[in-house]
């Protein structure tokens, strides 16, 4: 793939005309699907798709036109000649953009992963016979294959990013909507670790098998796995929470923060670590990502993510964020609660092993809601007493991350995005548990 | 693509039966935020996906290599996938009896897309937009967003082919005062099929859209307390898409989506028995509808569309189910079976539902309301994954004292369960009162996929709802 995406690039700077400044962002997949209901398959199917994002730019204008390549040079070079007769029609008759701010200088980067993953097939034999030996319900789905990006322009950058993995999500249920949830993801299988995994997951519903307990709503003590933990920062994360145009335009749900008129705990610190995610380090118009980007530091607002556009608008330094400015590879410092203490730590209340639709109350203010799912336990004097029927919370994330947080777990861990809209995601996630002194449950 | 059709058939495989389905798309999305066009968005994507069914199992590849190499290549794989996993597949494939339809179907438009010039696009939007800059506005944009999409689906003996254009505008600011942050929007929900013609009112939205939010500005936080919600149709579109149209998809039903979009409170035995609302609740499953945003003539597995009464008089009657899952289940469904583009396998969706008009006017809705709130435009919404306990938030509330409508509140927010909410509804709205809406973003599936809906409502009126504001 890597010789096809210079054979583009080369294609694509080679049309450009003196004046002109072209470049060309490559992605592509090669992903094997694979959906599992009750234990069996339900849709298995496989995707080969590539994306070329030519850019022309001219008298501080910019046009940019996105084609499916069907990897045929001949016919996608043909599909890139009528790309660039369509943006030269159409430059001329947009205005100059004020924030056009393309990465220049000579810059080359390379990050190819040698793909150690088994055929898909030899995967989904795995999960089917630990399904059937452990006689357990189980649904799920499994994305796996490699993952191509690049990036190519006349002003000297040119970027290669590769790897290959697979990321299987799934539910054990019980019966009803009682399940739990698991993940395995990573970029070399291991037949042994899903066995686990599976025991685990299936050790886990014996709990679940008790009578459920109904929760009034209230306050209660809880402690967040990471996985529940994560929707939270998630949440934040694709709101703006950490985005310099979010930020600026009082539309960020951690404004208070940014403001000065609010800080979270001491506890609490949040970096975007570029080194320890697995994304590709260069944006759409060719901006490296640093290696990390401190956002919260011990409760105090550090620096936001700025693009290359907010950069120009505001009069800001640029730290290489796409446009969107969200975070890609979110980390989140530890604590001090070992994950084996975290249930005497709790003591009574309320252990929390998913969230889920999480959106909210008042976004301006950070007060956030969401659901409780899957695994979910009442718990008493250290120890687990029943599983917890789907409550609702609405809570601020300055108490949540604030006056509410006792402790973080000693562990981090780490989460690949699950997500497969429009393609395969690179971001990841590295984050503890957290311990609150209280969560406000209203439904 | 000639002899696509010709050239897919000489290519099939040893199997029970095969089909291409090739989309299209091209989409351009203009946008100007703070007086600045964004870069524009031109983006045009086209493939196919093969779906193949042998030895037990059922296979999907997408290409977007529609050569002969490239079919043959996709079949073959698609082909590989049913054969492995056939003797392990979740259901008997035999049950399933695939559509070979033939026909065409287009979505037209009285004045296309092309028709008006770039300049008087972007005009219209540096207009918008610059007409939305007053005091205390910290962001405002403006945007449109058109497609074209093509769709064949080929199977060896028959061959349908549908086309569509859609356009959605939308436009959007932001006002802050200190930490009181307040916004109005078209809500992204104005998206329809056709061309500008379509756009309506949207050259005089910044009037109305600033207004409000400067007086959400000046607002109190809204009320708590159980009281009675009028929901302007806007809203209506996200109340009948999160607690009605997920929970009754049969994929749902059927355990498909547990790992990720989540089950429902409905199971196959409520449907025909189940009083899913009050007598006034009619909702219809409606491909047909001109111009709504999810119309088509065919779904995307070769069923031909029609209007089916998904629940009538307040009883459930019929799931939103393709012919897959109908089989599986063993009910009578609808022609939902659709999938975001080339490169994702179609599964069970909602596409036009709609709410159907009642008898009453607004005017009476009102009067006849002691103390409640009337709720416009969504800017949150939350909801179990059975669907049934939610929280949905507005950008624009207005309490109803003594059968009036009187002072504006901002920050308002409701919360219940499913069956006990429509089961409170109390007043639909006539005619006058009705609205057609859309959305491009209705995600679901693994893999992911985001999908079109329409939704078509008046304004309706509920009792005893629990509402609270945001500070």
């Amino acid at each position: 793939m890597k010789s096809s995406f210079n054979r583009l690039a080369d294609y694509v700077l080679a049309a450009g005309r003196p004046g002109e400044i072209v470049s060309v962002r490559f992605a592509a997949e090669q992903s094997d699907f694979v959906r599992f209901n009750r234990g069996k398959v339900r849709q298995p199917g496989s995707v080969d798709q590539r994306v070329a994002t030519i850019r022309l730019v001219a008298h501080g204008r910019q046009a940019a036109a996105e084609r499916t390549l069907s990897g045929s040079d001949a016919a996608d070079f043909r599909g890139i000649d009528e790309v660039f007769v369509a943006l030269r029609e159409r430059l001329p008759l947009l205005p100059p953009d004020p924030q056009l701010h393309l990465a220049a200088g000579e810059a080359h980067t390379e990050y190819a992963e040698v793909p150690r993953l088994p055929p898909t097939e030899e995967m989904v034999a795995n999960i089917l016979d630990e399904a059937g030996a452990a006689n357990v319900d189980l649904v799920g789905f499994l994305a796996a294959g490699a993952v191509w990006a690049g990036y190519a322009s006349s002003l000297g950058q040119r970027h290669w990013f590769a790897t290959a993995s697979f990321n299987f999500e799934w539910c054990l249920y019980l019966s009803g909507n009682v399940a739990v949830k698991s993940s395995y993801a990573g970029a070399a299988w291991n037949p042994a670790v899903l066995h686990e995994k599976i025991v685990e997951g299936r050790a886990a519903l014996s709990v679940l098998a008790r009578p459920p307990k109904l929760l009034a709503p209230g306050s209660y003590r809880t402690w967040l796995t990471p996985a529940a933990h994560l929707e939270l920062l998630q949440l934040a994360n694709d709101w703006g929470g950490f985005s310099a145009r979010a930020a600026k335009t009082s539309q960020s749900p951690l404004l208070n923060l940014w403001g000065g008129k609010q800080t979270l705990s001491p506890l609490l610190s949040i970096s975007e670590d570029a080194v320890g995610g697995v994304a590709p380090r260069f944006d759409d118009e060719g901006w490296e990502r640093p290696n990390a980007v401190p956002l919260v530091a011990s409760g105090q607002p550090g620096s936001l993510l700025v693009s290359s556009r907010s950069a120009l608008e505001y009069g800001l330094t640029p730290n290489g964020a796409a446009r969107e400015e969200a975070a890609q590879s979110l980390a989140m410092g530890t604590g001090t609660l070992p994950a084996a203490g975290a249930l005497a730590a709790l003591g009574t209340g309320l252990w929390v092993g998913n969230l889920w639709y999480t959106n909210w109350s008042n976004r301006f203010i950070g007060r956030a809601t969401g659901m409780t799912r899957f695994a979910t336990f009442w718990v008493e004097n250290g120890e687990v007493v029943a599983p917890v029927q789907a409550m609702r919370f609405d809570d601020s994330l300055f108490r949540i991350w604030g006056s509410e947080l006792e402790a973080l777990g000693a562990e981090a861990e780490t989460m690949l995005s699950g997500s497969t809209y429009y393609r395969r995601s690179t971001d990841s996630f590295r984050l503890p548990g957290a311990l609150l002194r209280s969560l406000a449950l209203t439904l | 693509m000639p002899n696509l059709a010709a050239r897919f058939r000489a290519l099939l495989p040893d199997a029970e039966f095969a089909s291409l389905r090739v989309m299209d798309e091209r989409t351009e999305t203009l946008t100007v935020r703070q007086d600045v066009l964004q870069p524009v968005r031109d983006v045009r994507d086209a493939g196919g996906m093969v779906t193949v069914h042998a030895g037990g199992g059922i296979g999907y590849a997408a290409t977007a290599d529609l050569s002969d190499d490239g079919l043959q290549q996709a079949l073959a794989r698609a082909r590989a996938w049913a054969v492995a996993t056939g003797s392990r597949f979740a259901f008997p494939t035999g049950s399933v009896a695939p559509a070979s339809p033939a026909g065409t179907w287009r979505g037209g438009a009285t004045r296309p897309w092309s028709t008006a010039p770039l300049k008087d696009r972007l005009d219209l939007l540096f207009d918008v937009c610059s007409r939305l800059r007053a005091e205390n506005v910290v962001e405002r944009t403006a945007s449109l967003m058109q497609i074209e999409t093509t769709s064949r689906y080929i199977t060896a003996t028959g061959e349908v082919e549908q086309s569509w254009v859609y356009l959605l505008p939308d436009a959007s600011v932001v006002a802050a005062v200190g930490d009181r942050v307040q916004s109005r929007s078209l809500g992204g929900g104005r998206a329809a099929q056709g061309g500008m013609e379509t756009l309506g009112d949207f050259a005089d939205t910044p009037t109305e859209l600033l207004a409000d939010v400067q007086a959400l500005l000046a607002a109190d936080d809204c009320p708590s307390g159980a009281m009675d919600v009028v929901l302007a149709p806007d809203q209506m579109m996200l109340q009948i898409h999160e607690s009605i149209g997920h929970p009754l998809e049969l994929d749902r039903i059927l355990g498909d989506e547990r790992n990720y979009a989540g089950t429902s409170f409905v199971t196959q035995e409520m449907f025909g028995a189940f009083k899913y609302g009050s007598p006034l609740l009619n909702i219809t499953f409606d491909p047909a509808l001109a111009g709504e945003f999810a119309s088509y003539g065919w779904d995307d597995a070769g069923t031909p569309a029609e209007r089916v009464w998904i629940i009538r008089n307040g009883l459930l009657e019929t799931p939103l189910g393709s012919a897959l899952s109908q089989a599986r289940a063993g009910i009578s469904g609808t022609a939902n079976a659709r999938a975001c583009s080339w490169n994702r396998p179609p599964i069970d969706r909602m596409a036009n539902l709609n709410l159907e008009v009642g008898t009453t006017p607004f005017e009476a809705m009102i009067a006849g309301i002691e103390r409640g709130v009337y709720l416009k435009t969504n800017r949150s919404w939350s909801i179990d994954d059975q669907r049934d306990k939610f929280q949905f938030g507005c950008e624009w509330g207005q309490l109803i004292e003594g059968g009036k409508l009187t002072k504006v509140v901002r920050n308002p927010n409701y919360r219940g369960r499913s069956k006990a909410f429509w089961q409170s509804l109390a007043h639909v709205g006539d005619a006058g009162t009705w609205g057609k809406f859309g959305t491009p973003y209705c995600g679901k599936g693994e893999p992911n996929q985001v999908v079109r809906v329409g939704h078509a409502s008046p304004a309706c009126h509920f009792t005893n709802v629990d509402v609270f504001g945001g500070e």
